[in-house]
């Protein structure tokens, strides 16, 4: 038995839709402990969303089709009746969704929403609720949090909105937090100050979060573990320190070689990677990446499995054929990390 | 609010004025409808007609038949011109069954179509949804004539269950009122139920896929208290627009159809007989009363909207 906070083992989303079945999430594995941030990177469309909605039993569109295993502690999840979900929902793992302009409901005040949440789990009043609401207001940097327990979600900007909802998360307490692209709609200035929140949040706590983004400037700012995702499946699993200062596999390579850098000279384009992410409705056979990878080779015909390719570090996983040594070598592109154009 | 309420006041004048001037000009273009002709009966000559011509000022142009007959609805002293009867008093009379009429079928519709919206969004796509969606267009597409005809005729001729049509005013008896007025209701009702969960169910829909709805669930609060005050309350916007205008329109005698079936003399009915007898006056009348409860109703759903949404605001722009 593990003692990790959640284990994820083997998870498989899939959507039939009227053009056949999309493979959304496939064969994920992962954990998160008490405490520790885990950032899952990847492009839109990679089933990082899906898989973070998936752990709370929200996705629940009649076509989806679930399999593998998600357990909370004792508890699977997956498959759990909607009162066991319910039950957790909110009150220990807690979600921060991306966009806080829709997150909110339009028609009621923000403090009977965050009060709401409270009611759902303890068996505080509603004015004990309300109290609870104004401290968490409070806690989470929101000025005069008294009177904006009245307000309407259209009254406050953007990141006060989002401090709504972290606030919200809270309320209970959560040993979880799992955040989807939190920062992603709001400027950097109040990014950066809700990134502190989270942070915050562990410190005080002991949470764990999982951070889902597809931003490595805030996985390098906040995350302890990272997880890249392509196409539905983890490509690469390690630490930060890892996955900045030795990635190894192309995929992450080209995500770090196209982070626009201030301190570096300006390039005359900005790297991308060249193509586009596969249709899941029928993935690349072989290496998921393999059709736009420039170091692609006979092997990778057939699918790299996620593991340890170097002894030296258990932790590290990746799913690429290439030899640690070809891809030290490879990894290189003008004096930095990056793929090269294929 | 003050100017909300002066800009909707004006804009009401103006509809009124608009309304009754072209209805005014719809009966002038009716051919062989000829007033002096219709009073002064069918054996009547040319000199009488004449007269009547002369005495009713329908010689004058029609800017001043138009100006005299407003002048008389705004003093209360309008006259038919078939029964010569003060058309006021009336319909003063035949209000009171119009509006049991409405209230009831309102309460009745509303109450039904938000149910039968609500089971069909909670069971989309299932046996219970599709076998409402048939049961709505059977509802949509048989006329109120039909129904009415249909349902007096098995459950007041042949069972005797229900009394076979007629008023009977409710300060006089509660209880045969109701027992008068639960056929028109529920005949009246059926159209509007079939568009109204139609309507709520796709308005449903949408709203459970809002984001802020996933926020709710991801709160662990019951999937009851998710559905009512999260997505109802949201989806229930065009509903009210809907009821509202509807509502009016059945007040200001819309209901001609069913008025006439079950035989309650309303206004509607009235309405329906003053059309048959080119009779000007209360044609008039009627036209500008509904228009007058479209207006105001739609006012009050401008409040109510601003009720049920904070993010709208009364201007007086």
């Amino acid at each position: 038995m593990s003692d990790h906070l959640l284990t994820v083992e083997e998870l498989r989303v899939a959507f039939r839709t009227e053009e056949g079945v999309v493979q959304a999430v496939d064969g994920v594995s992962f954990h998160v402990d008490a405490g520790e941030v885990l950032a899952i990177v990847g492009e839109s469309g990679c089933g990082k969303s899906v898989t973070g909605m998936t752990l709370m039993g929200l996705t629940r569109s009649p076509n989806a089709r679930f399999d593998g295993r998600v357990r909370w502690g004792e508890q699977e999840l997956l498959g759990a009746s909607d009162e066991a979900l319910r039950r957790i929902r909110g009150a220990e793992i807690a979600m921060v969704f991306q966009d806080p302009m829709t997150a909110l409901n339009p028609v009621q005040r923000i403090g009977k929403q965050v009060a709401e949440q409270v009611r759902a789990h303890t068996d505080l009043e509603q004015g004990a609720a309300l109290e609870r609401a104004r401290e968490l207001l409070e806690r989470v940097g929101i000025p005069r949090a008294g009177d904006r327990l009245r307000a309407y979600p259209h009254e406050l900007s953007g990141g006060m909105r989002q401090r709504v909802m972290i606030a919200m998360a809270l309320s209970c307490d959560p040993r979880l937090l799992i955040a989807d692209e939190p920062t992603t709609a709001l400027d950097v200035t109040i990014q950066a100050q809700i990134l502190e929140e989270v942070r915050t949040l562990r410190a005080e706590t002991n949470a764990g979060v999982i951070l889902i983004t597809h931003d490595l400037g805030v996985v390098a700012d906040v995350a302890d573990r990272v997880v890249v995702m392509y196409a539905g499946q983890i490509v690469e699993e390690g630490t930060l320190d890892e996955l900045f200062y030795d990635p190894r596999h192309p995929y992450t390579w080209g995500l770090l070689g196209s982070i626009a850098r201030v301190d570096r000279p300006r390039p005359a384009r900005l790297p991308a990677i060249a193509g586009a992410p596969p249709s899941l409705l029928a993935p690349p056979r072989g290496c998921r990446f393999g059709p736009r990878c420039p170091h692609r080779f006979e092997q990778c015909a057939e699918l790299p499995a996620l593991e340890a390719r170097d002894g030296s570090e258990p932790s590290h996983l990746d799913r690429c054929w290439l030899t640690p040594e070809e891809k030290r070598a490879k990894r290189q592109v003008g004096g930095q990390i990056g793929l090269e154009a294929a | 609010m003050t100017r909300f309420v002066v800009r909707r006041l004006i804009s009401m004048v103006l509809v009124l004025f608009a309304i009754s001037v072209l209805t005014f000009l719809i009966f002038q273009a009716i051919p062989n409808g000829d007033p002096a002709a219709r009073l002064a009966g069918r054996t009547s000559t040319p000199e009488t007609v004449a007269a009547i011509r002369k005495s009713w000022g329908f010689d004058q142009p029609i800017y001043e038949q138009y100006l005299t007959t407003m002048k008389k609805i705004l003093s209360g002293e309008v006259i038919s011109y078939a029964q010569q009867v003060n058309v006021l008093h009336e319909i003063e009379q035949d209000l009171p069954a119009t509006l049991s009429l409405a209230i009831g079928a309102g309460i009745i519709w509303l109450a039904l179509g938000v149910l039968f919206g609500l089971l069909s969004a909670m069971r989309a796509g299932r046996f219970s949804d599709r076998a409402l969606t048939v049961l709505a267009l059977i509802g949509v597409s048989t006329p109120v004539f039909l129904l009415g005809a249909v349902a007096l005729y098995f459950l007041a001729f042949k069972a005797s269950i229900f009394p076979n049509g007629g008023y009977v005013p409710l300060t006089q008896d509660p209880l045969q009122w109701l027992y008068h007025m639960i056929l028109p209701w529920l005949v009246l009702s059926v159209l509007f139920i079939g568009i109204y969960s139609r309507v709520l169910r796709s308005s449903l829909l949408d709203t459970m896929h809002e984001d802020y709805v996933r926020t709710a669930r991801a709160k662990g609060i019951s999937e009851r208290r998710v559905l009512l005050r999260h997505v109802l309350r949201n989806s229930l916007i065009p509903i009210v627009s809907l009821w509202s205008l509807d509502f009016a329109a059945v007040i200001g005698g819309g209901a001609i159809l069913t008025e006439s079936v079950f035989n309650l003399h309303g206004v509607g009915q009235y309405a329906a007989d003053s059309i048959a007898q080119l009779d000007v006056p209360p044609v008039m009348v009627i036209v500008m009363l509904g228009a007058f409860f479209v207006v105001v109703l739609s006012a009050v759903t401008d409040v109510v909207f601003a009720l049920l949404d904070p993010r709208i605001r009364l201007t007086g722009r």
